[in-house]
């Protein structure tokens, strides 16, 4: 592009691979494009653009002519500019988002009493009871999660042991690692660390699976076809994870004293034999009991919270991608927020 | 309208045992919307992946613009994918970006100025016939129709020489399948582009087509307009353009063949 003063001339090839800055044609009265080989929808934009600001367009070849005038048509008008946003659209979306958590956790309430609804109708109808689901969920939320739990276990043991004998070790008071061992595997660590490995592999699960079928209408299909999604989808899944967490809390346990064990022993010397009577002395069953208690409850957040989530995605992938997401941090607050609760009444029921 | 810009030579295709074309050739003239019809599993889009370079042949070859997709130094091959624009089935936007920043995204290597590429993109967004409130929606917010155009809006991001379309118009109600004809015809009447398209929609071939291949036992069995494949003694051909459907499509005066 050549020009002076108030008048440009164009020659070759306008395209959106060279194009010049829409401020070369500022203050242009007049542009000769008589020599332009070639023009696209970016070129004919920018002419189009220089016209609007007062330049007057000449000699544009014949064949040039089509392509400026579709995009002259199209061109769409500029945009309003966006409403400046005050502190009372602050305070608006603050409470829009209050009221939306607050929502989601009736919703929470709403498919609890639907669980507890569709296992009332299988205890009145036996014959109705998807039996074959639950043993597959079974198996996949409980048999399959075996390894997983027992290895994270086993390890907060021996983290446990090896902290605990380290800072028990300066008052000559390393015997109390068994206790302190006992009892956090007992009461928190191991039922938590389930929880938390249940929420991340069978809540996501549960979400993306029934997600899926979400997505594929195949929940639609089945309403029509008289089947309860709540009964052939959620009461299997949720029930699973009722019937299994309490079975690997216990292995869970069980895996988080063997490896305090094994640590005991290798750091600190105590025996197996001593580890055994001292636990078995100073540690009362009510710790193992008050953290296998917790055990169904926690299965049974996971399990509404995932099915939840799941019955809640749209036609698209992405909000499959983000429920799954969301269903894992929310079973995992709930689990949170659950056992606080617990610890506050066992504390005051005095166990 | 006589040198071709897509020139395809003894194409062989197949996954595993399974041959799906055999000896195809087909060329694609410069400036001719060209229609690619046939049955279901001919494999019209597999033809499509195999000219924009998605799917390696196992025989033939395949240029564009005298460029050969498969063999050409990779300086060349990055010059053709600036040359042509693909719209897929359902659009295939990147459902994590918003419909303007979908178009932006084959601008952004040009180093173009932010608020000019912004433009460019409603520019785009407009002439593929969206309303100017679309360019901030995600993918996830618009209908099937509007996601056909949005992908419409970004393969002609770059003005390609080429335009791929995979089933267009399918899906849609039938007033927007028109519209959507309408929009193909006159961009490219009006932009000068090659469109190469692949459609079941016997309304489309006849509102949009200059010319029709049909792809049938693994090659392309006939090249033509409506009234000459109309006339073709070939059983499937025959019936594809001369049934109850066929009819309706051809017969009214909409056609300009006839």
């Amino acid at each position: 592009m050549r020009g002076e003063g108030d008048r440009r001339v164009l020659s070759g090839r306008l395209a959106i691979t060279a194009l010049p800055s829409p401020d070369a044609f500022r203050g242009a009265r007049q542009v000769d494009l008589s020599g332009l080989t070639g023009l696209d929808t970016a070129g004919a934009w920018l002419l189009d653009d220089a016209r609007r600001n007062g330049a007057e367009l000449v000699g544009l070849p014949a064949g040039l002519r089509p392509v400026l005038d579709a995009v002259a048509a199209a061109v769409p008008a500029p945009p309003p500019a966006p409403p400046r946003r005050g502190l009372r659209d602050l305070v608006k979306d603050l409470g829009r988002k209050v009221v939306v958590s607050a929502s989601g956790a009736a919703g929470l309430v709403e498919y609890l009493g639907r669980f507890l609804a569709a296992l009332g109708r299988a205890l009145r109808h036996p014959a109705q009871f998807p039996f074959t689901a639950l043993v597959h969920h079974c198996q996949q939320a409980g048999l399959a999660a075996v390894p997983i739990v027992a290895t994270i276990s086993a390890l907060i043991g021996v983290v446990l042991a090896y902290q605990g004998a380290f800072q028990l070790r300066a008052f000559g008071a390393e015997i109390f690692t068994v206790d302190l061992i006992g009892i956090a595997v007992l009461r928190e660590m191991g039922i938590l660390l389930t929880a938390i490995v249940v929420a991340g592999r069978t809540g996501a699960a549960f979400t993306a699976a029934i997600g899926a079928m979400q997505m594929r209408e195949e929940i639609d299909a089945m309403r029509t076809l008289d089947i309860d999604p709540d009964m052939a989808l959620m009461l299997p899944r949720v029930l699973a994870l009722v019937l299994m967490m309490p079975i690997l809390a216990l292995i869970a346990d069980l895996a988080g004293l063997l490896g305090g064990a094994v640590m005991s022993w290798g750091a600190l010397g105590i025996s197996p034999a001593m580890f055994m009577a001292r636990l078995g002395d100073r540690i009362a069953v009510t710790h193992a009991v008050v953290g296998l208690i917790k055990a169904p409850i926690f299965g049974l957040l996971i399990g509404v919270i995932g099915c939840r989530a799941g019955m809640q995605v749209g036609g698209d992938t992405e909000s499959l991608g983000r429920l799954t997401s969301a269903s894992v941090v929310a079973a995992i607050f709930a689990v949170i927020l659950a056992d606080a609760a617990f610890s506050i009444f066992f504390a005051q029921v005095g166990w | 309208m006589s040198d071709p810009i897509i020139r395809i030579r003894g194409l062989r295709t197949q996954f595993g045992p399974k041959v799906i074309h055999e000896g195809l050739d087909l060329d694609v003239m410069r400036g001719e919307i060209l229609g690619i019809v046939g049955g279901s599993g001919t494999g019209k889009s597999v033809l499509l992946r195999s000219i924009v370079g998605l799917l390696t042949p196992a025989a033939g070859t395949i240029t564009v613009d005298g460029v050969d997709v498969q063999r050409a130094p990779p300086a060349d091959r990055a010059r053709l994918r600036g040359m042509w624009g693909v719209m897929f089935q359902d659009g295939a936007l990147f459902s994590t970006l918003t419909v303007r920043e979908n178009v932006e995204v084959p601008m952004r290597p040009l180093g173009l100025d932010a608020g000019v590429r912004r433009k460019l993109a409603d520019l785009k967004i407009a002439m593929a016939g969206l309303p100017p409130d679309a360019g901030d929606k995600y993918p996830s917010q618009l209908s099937g129709g509007m996601r056909k155009r949005a992908g419409l809006a970004r393969a002609l991001a770059l003005d390609p020489a080429i335009l791929f379309l995979d089933e267009p118009t399918a899906g849609l109600d039938p007033i927007g399948a028109a519209e959507f004809d309408q929009l193909i015809r006159g961009l490219t009447d009006a932009l000068g582009l090659t469109v190469f398209l692949v459609t079941h929609d016997l309304d489309t071939l006849a509102a949009c087509c200059d010319r029709i291949a049909v792809l049938a036992e693994k090659r392309v069995i006939a090249t033509g307009t409506i009234p000459e494949l109309r006339r073709l003694a070939h059983p499937w051909v025959h019936a594809y353009f001369n049934g109850p459907r066929a009819r309706a499509a051809f017969d009214q005066p909409t056609g300009k063949e006839l």
